[in-house]
């Protein structure tokens, strides 16, 4: 494979967001649409870092009483019981099934509070213009963007369960408040992965090695 | 030999031309570029078809039975969505119903109408908005994940009552292994390449 010097849009060229044609807009300001799919080209995806603060600021909002609120109330003939998402992985953890209850807190706990730290840390330094790490940078956000969706196992795990034990007045499971909490976070970050142009980093990249002077 | 500009660091490079299986990743970041699967237009048919049948099975037959105390439950896929609507968590109903049901049934819809239209090419132009729409509902199809928590739910439960899987669990499961299968034997490139150009003058410049 033999590179070409420097990125596309230094080159006048844009690829396609959906078919991939690079082609030659007639006018940098306005980008126009893909020849080949009809699709509205951008050199970069318009307003990637505002979209994607935005609904990473929400989404780590939301992870508060997605964690705090019982996520499902279990009712007996003798008692009545709640459990937030952290309770349900040390009730899987004593109950024997540890294998279970680190399935559940890597899905439900390490991945959505590593989505929020990698985008802000992502979004930090492409804001402060860093050059260092620019390979593994883009890799983290393909990484966030490729895990993402396996938080939203706690939603799945919690709507069979209160699908299935409904054996009133013996036993009945019913969704707590935080379950549509967590959703949103999930959905939330999915959105703000998919809203960061990976692009940026190289941008950003080039710019600082420009103005240092430093061949590229 | 095709010039592409790399979706994640926009390094515009040239492909070679690859041989069979073969794949090509962006020098700078390491992005995969073009693949070329070995049988690009029957093999993804054959397995859509196999998985859209299976995907069918998953959610018309119960997923998990349950008894306790002589008294018996069995839950469907879509019949789970529903009972978290009827307790009352509605959003959560929805995000679950799309994630688990709409989505991926939206995604094995289009890959059977953009396989089918690309086996004479030119392809119609709809055909480039059906390619538009897989791309958008892929992230949201979540099969796999709803295995996981379906299993999870049934040792969560298995604690409580006799939990036994249904037959919706084994099709769910087979519609796991054969959604990658389509993904590495899928070449959109090549759809690409077989789709009617929006600007026809601009195709035969090209």
């Amino acid at each position: 494979m033999t590179a070409q010097a420097g990125s596309a849009a230094a080159c006048g060229l844009v690829a396609c967001g959906d078919c991939a044609l690079v082609s030659r807009p007639a006018s940098a300001a306005a980008a126009g649409h893909c020849p080949r799919c009809g699709a509205a080209l951008a050199w970069r995806q318009p307003r990637s870092l505002q979209r994607t603060w935005a609904l990473l600021v929400a989404a780590a909002v939301l992870y508060v009483p997605a964690n705090v609120l019982p996520v499902l109330v279990t009712d007996t003939l003798v008692s009545s019981q709640s459990d937030t998402i952290m309770s349900g992985v040390v009730l899987l953890y004593t109950t024997g099934s540890w294998p279970l209850a680190l399935i559940v807190l890597v899905a439900s706990v390490m991945i959505p509070l590593g989505k929020l730290a990698a985008l802000a840390y992502v979004l930090v330094t492409v804001q402060r213009g860093s050059a260092a790490n620019a390979r593994e940078r883009t890799r983290l956000t393909r990484t966030v963007e490729f895990i993402g969706r396996w938080s939203m196992l706690d939603v799945f795990v919690d709507t069979f369960v209160v699908a299935l034990v409904q054996l009133s007045p013996l036993m009945s499971v019913a969704p707590g408040p935080g379950v549509v909490w967590f959703m949103a976070v999930v959905v939330l970050t999915m959105l703000a992965a998919r809203s960061f142009d990976p692009r940026l980093i190289w941008d950003a990249a080039a710019a600082r090695e420009d103005r240092d002077g430093r061949p590229r | 030999m095709d010039s592409v500009a790399c979706r994640c660091c926009d390094l515009l490079q040239r492909v070679p031309p690859l041989p069979r299986g073969g794949k090509a990743r962006c020098v700078r970041c390491g992005q995969l570029l073009a693949t070329r699967p070995a049988d690009p237009l029957d093999a993804p048919l054959a397995l859509t078809i196999a998985a859209a049948i299976a995907f069918a099975v998953a959610n018309a037959t119960p997923m998990l039975r349950l008894s306790a105390e002589g008294r018996e439950a069995q839950t469907t896929l879509p019949g789970g969505a529903l009972a978290m609507w009827q307790a009352g968590s509605e959003l959560t109903a929805l995000a679950v119903a799309f994630c688990a049901v709409v989505a991926p049934a939206c995604h094995l819809a289009l890959l059977l109408a953009v396989l089918l239209a690309v086996r004479r090419p030119p392809a119609p132009p709809w055909v480039g908005v059906a390619m538009r729409w897989l791309e958008r509902v892929r992230p949201w199809a979540m099969t796999e994940v709803l295995l996981l928590g379906v299993l999870v739910a049934l040792t969560k439960i298995a604690q409580l009552a006799s939990v036994a899987p249904g037959p919706g669990l084994f099709a769910l499961l087979a519609v796991v292994l054969l959604v990658p299968a389509i993904a590495t034997t899928f070449d959109a490139d090549l759809v690409w390449r077989r789709i009617a150009w929006a600007d026809a003058r601009a195709q035969v410049r090209a």
